[in-house]
């Protein structure tokens, strides 16, 4: 399976995503500079956390006028798993790709710790080899990750069960519902805060992490892979 | 538009203006008698910032010359952007120390952001890959609001900055003491990764090649920053706030992304940062490195404020901006290496043969001066040391134990004072994982990365205990050597090189010139023992509010090398069972020491004392059995002594706990602050190996039970649980900030 | 040239930890009167004129880039003839 990491000017965390595709998952991935016109080569994409355009205006906001937001929206209508951590997340809101927006977090500070995660959806194609309320642990690391809808929303991605994540024990930021990671209603863009790509290997702490992209490969071959 | 009319040259000399840029009546003269006319405006600009302390070291390089600052490791020594050492396999390590104290004491967020940014620049412009940022923070005491409003803003400047750009800010440390309420120290280091062949000078070699300016645009943000960096802080600092440069981290990750590029054509001849003293430093010092001249027409420099002098922008210390010297005829491909980042990269000038640096603005020369006369030709002064009073006194003092009545609540309370206590509340606020090579996170005695596709890790810490060095600055600064070594050695690596950062008072002071002194001669001595030159850093004079110089305080920025990652230990006890030993003896020391402070609410008396032999002895075995994989733990004993460090190996072990058995004084046996010490724990299994190698008296055992439980002669003196030691150590900052 | 000042703030509904960070600050300052603070951003945008209507400009550099309507509401002023 070939992976696009898309690179924004800003990014920072794109090489912790391109090293947990090919060193720990062993797949194909490639850096994707943002004025890129065309990701159909590409079966997954990416967008990596970090500081796209310094995060002025809002995170995320000048980001998703990028050229390559066109192939990234385009991949997500084709049923392409599309994954955004953290300001890749953020991107994701502001483009529309998910429901909602990201506020401070409560506390106004940026917070870099390990939380636990709750999978609250096991059967989509990012959580499926997690069981149902397994319980992660996976690093944060931001400043605006209170994620906030209104009630129609919330209820929305309730009853669609759309919200793939929670924060279990102390919710970080003060998200909506605990909310740390949800997919949009066709199940293959999933935005997160929590960076699983920093949790792929055991020496830096977690490697809870990896079941993630173990279950975008899997639901791949699934899909497109025809075996004997 | 800038309306003030510039003097003339006999208007300075007249009104003696060059006093108010800090040169003096000789300096003066030395700068007429160079240039054999008098100067006008702009050239005194020029001489007024590169012979400041800051730029030109005019009092501290005397001493500077006492450091070794060779070694078979050191591929670059002092005098590039940042210091270089090999770690092998045609791979080396960059790093540098820099203070950015006088902008942080004035504006804390963007002083401590642009401290930051700049050493960053620093270790990019080697060519290398920022791979950790590190720092030292010297703040007064927590109970005054003006310190705590400095101490949270300068930390999230640090974040800021560091969390944007993404590299990670994986350790240093804090220390409270009210002789910096006024003048807090913000240092940063950087620490950078690069393959030998990458490796960059900041020379402008090859007359005729072409002098580009590469990114962020120009404003009249921090001029005379360095000069204001080499005066005391007063109340009236306040209003040089203009003097403060902003940060933008983003701009800066282009600029690195770019640079780093960049260093890969072969159309690159040398890379400067715009640091202290801007677009005149980098120019002078590439120029007089190479033994060239350089010609530059300021028309050309990008500008964002309109109608900007030729002062005004030679002085300018906006951030985000190199200067580059490529080969002639290579500039467009330059420039679209640049533009692919959005930034500016613009033909300003051109190398020259004649040695000078000679600028045009509006078609007239503006300035024609040697520039030897700029980076080399400062005058040195060896200014007047002597012994102060105090010392005396010091000396003559006999070492007491501090009374007191409860130890078990006296570990309680020193695990609350803010220098002992947990810095989550700090660190929390730092990305220290991105890039995902931080094996070992703030908090532990030193950090640790791993090096992506070896086996290989970095192990890097800060330190610096300055009440030691205000006691007996050449013992404290023994210490400081010896204690970042301790650190490294800890994690399982192999110290290979310092940086540091001299912060002092003011150097017109004998007694405060006689505490540089002393520093320097005993971390020099250390530094010789055991095996660590100096290769770069940073002087900080003049740290002086009102009056009152700081503690001195020369921090030691260490990197060692750890040869495999499976040798990586931390201060944490790892299982119900291990021994415990205490390698070093123990005597009453107190002076200096944190009960000292606690009990007296001073200092006074001799510093510990520190003999390098036993301490290098004792650290060659110690990583000799981490290397042999008989360590499960390692931690230094510092602040607080064997009580602290007790307690902070059990803190974070989900319900580990320690028995331990003392003698002699409980006092001195937990709290004193004897020199050269361990805390480890070793699993039964190794236990015979590991005496066998290691000089340590076995004093107790890891336990199952949450407590920390400490006997002296058979009787109970601390018995506790763990919780209300770690509860204390881990609320106390957060405690004393709200 | 036109001059258009921009205030954005976040929507009645939406929570502003900014902005209560602040009145506490004023309360600890005495300032007991304060009833409430709500943080926004002010922008000014200098444009040339064109074909397009000013309003509908600005609205649709609002909507677009400027705020996120899911949290934030904006307000506007058109000041004309800015002279260089």
């Amino acid at each position: 399976m070939k992976f696009a990491v898309i690179v924004f000017p800003g990014s920072n965390c794109d090489i912790d995503m391109y090293h947990a595709i090919k060193d720990e998952l062993g797949e194909e991935a490639e850096y994707v500079w943002h004025d890129e016109g065309d990701l159909s080569s590409y079966d997954g994409i990416l967008l990596p956390g970090g500081f796209s355009y310094g995060d002025y205006l809002r995170s995320g906001s000048i980001a998703r006028f990028s050229n390559v937001m066109k192939e990234v929206v385009k991949a997500a209508e084709e049923g392409k798993p599309v994954l955004g951590v953290c300001n890749g997340f953020q991107i994701l809101l502001e483009a529309g790709l998910l429901p909602g927006a990201m506020l401070r977090n409560k506390e106004l500070k940026f917070m870099c710790r390990t939380v636990g995660l709750r999978v609250e959806n096991a059967k989509t194609m990012f959580t499926s080899d997690y069981e149902k309320d397994q319980v992660i642990q996976i690093p944060i690391a931001h400043g605006e990750g209170n994620y906030y809808c209104d009630d129609a929303t919330f209820n929305e991605l309730k009853e669609n069960g759309q919200i793939a994540f929670t924060y279990e024990g102390t919710n970080p930021n003060g998200s909506l519902g605990d909310i740390a990671g949800i997919t949009n209603a066709k199940g293959n863009v999933l935005g997160m805060m929590p960076h699983p790509e920093r949790a792929v290997d055991s020496l830096l702490g977690s490697a809870d992490g990896l079941k993630l992209f173990q279950s975008i490969v899997k639901h791949w071959r699934d899909s497109n892979v025809v075996t004997a | 538009m800038s309306l003030l009319l510039e003097p003339t040259a006999q208007n300075i000399k007249d009104e003696k203006i060059y006093k108010e840029m800090g040169l003096t009546d000789e300096e003066f003269g030395l700068v007429e008698k160079i240039l054999g006319r008098l100067p006008n405006y702009t050239e005194l600009g020029l001489f007024s910032v590169m012979w400041s302390e800051h730029c030109s070291y005019k009092n501290s390089k005397p001493l500077l010359k006492k450091f070794p600052v060779t070694g078979e490791q050191v591929l670059q020594g002092p005098g590039e952007g940042a210091g270089i050492v090999d770690i092998g396999d045609g791979q080396a390590v960059a790093f540098k120390i820099e203070s950015h104290n006088h902008p942080s004491a004035i504006e804390p967020y963007q002083g401590a952001a642009t401290g930051v940014g700049g050493i960053i620049r620093d270790v990019f412009s080697m060519g290398a890959r920022p791979i950790a940022i590190l720092n030292s923070l010297r703040f007064g005491e927590l109970d005054s609001a003006r310190v705590r409003y400095l101490f949270e803003e300068v930390v999230a400047g640090i974040a800021g900055y560091g969390n944007c750009i993404g590299i990670p800010t994986v350790g240093g440390e804090i220390q409270f003491d009210a002789s910096y309420d006024g003048n807090p120290l913000v240092n940063a280091m950087c620490v950078g990764l690069i393959d030998h062949k990458d490796i960059q000078k900041g020379q402008a070699k090859g007359v005729g090649n072409t002098v580009m300016y590469v990114g962020a645009k120009t404003g009249r943000d921090g001029i005379h920053g360095a000069t204001f960096a080499s005066e005391e802080l007063s109340d009236a600092s306040e209003e040089k706030r203009p003097a403060v440069q902003v940060g933008d981290p983003f701009m800066e990750k282009l600029l690195l992304e770019a640079c780093l590029e960049l260093i890969k054509s072969d159309a690159l001849i040398g890379i400067q940062d715009m640091g202290a003293a801007g677009l005149t430093s980098s120019s002078a010092e590439m120029a007089s490195k190479a033994g060239s001249g350089i010609e530059m027409n300021l028309d050309l420099v990008p500008q964002r404020e309109t109608g900007m002098t030729a002062y005004e922008m030679m002085l300018s210390e906006s951030q985000e901006r190199m200067l580059i010297v490529i080969e002639k005829g290579r500039e467009q491909e330059i420039q679209e290496l640049f533009h692919k980042y959005d930034l500016d990269a613009v033909a300003v000038g051109y190398v020259t043969d004649d040695h000078n640096l000679r600028l045009t603005h509006n078609g007239e020369v503006v300035a024609d001066v040697p520039v030897d006369a700029l980076a080399e030709d400062a005058p040195v002064y060896h200014k007047p040391s002597s012994e102060p009073a105090y010392y005396r006194e010091f000396q003559a003092m006999e070492n007491k134990e501090p009374e007191v009545e409860n130890v078990e609540e006296t570990l309680l309370a020193l695990l609350k004072q803010p220098t002992i206590a947990s810095k989550e509340w700090v660190y929390d606020q730092y990305d220290y994982q991105v890039r995902t090579n931080t094996i070992v996170t703030p908090g532990s005695d030193a950090a640790v990365l791993r090096i992506r596709g070896t086996e290989k890790a970095l192990a890097m810490t800060t330190d610096c205990n300055s009440r030691y060095l205000y006691l007996d600055p050449e013992t404290g600064g023994k210490i400081a050597v010896a204690e970042a070594s301790r650190n490294i050695i800890c994690s399982g690596g192999k110290p290979l090189a310092i940086t540091d950062c001299l912060n002092f008072g003011s150097p017109d002071k004998p007694e405060i010139f006689w505490q540089m002194e002393k520093a320097v001669d005993g971390m020099s001595e250390a530094c010789r023992e055991l095996n660590s030159p100096v290769i770069g850093g940073n002087v900080s004079l003049y740290n002086e509010t009102n009056g009152t110089a700081v503690y001195p305080t020369p921090v030691v920025g260490m990197v060692g090398l750890i040869d495999n990652v499976k040798h990586i230990t931390t201060q944490s006890f790892k299982k119900a069972g291990d021994l415990v030993y205490l390698i070093g003896d123990t005597k009453t020391e107190f002076g200096g020491s944190e009960l000292q402070k606690l009990v007296h609410g001073k200092i006074f008396g001799k510093a510990p004392e520190l003999n390098l032999d036993i301490e290098k002895l004792r650290q060659q075995q110690l990583l000799e059995a981490i290397q042999q994989g008989l360590v499960a733990s390692a931690h230094d004993l510092a602040e607080g002594g064997l009580a602290v460090a007790l307690a902070e190996s059990a803190f974070g072990t989900d319900g580990l706990g320690v028995e331990a058995e003392i003698d002699g004084s409980a006092v001195t046996a937990l709290f004193s602050e004897t020199q050269s010490r361990f805390l480890v724990s070793v699993s039964p299994e190794h236990k015979e190996a590991f005496e066998a190698l290691v000089d340590a008296a076995h004093i107790g055992h890891v336990t199952a039970q949450s407590a920390i439980f400490v006997r002296n002669g058979g009787q109970a003196v601390i018995n506790r649980p763990v919780k209300d030691f770690e509860d204390s150590w881990r609320g106390a900052i957060s405690c004393l900030l709200s | 040239m036109i001059k258009v000042k921009i205030h954005v703030t976040l929507r009645e509904s939406v929570l502003d930890p900014q902005g209560t960070a602040v009145k506490s600050s004023l309360h600890a300052l005495n300032y007991h009167e304060v009833q409430d603070v709500r943080i926004g951003k002010y922008l000014e945008v200098t444009l040339e004129p064109t074909d397009r209507p000013i309003d509908e400009v600005v609205k649709e550099m609002c909507e677009r880039l400027l705020a996120n309507t899911v949290i934030e509401n904006y307000e506007y002023e058109v000041e004309e003839a800015v002279t260089k």
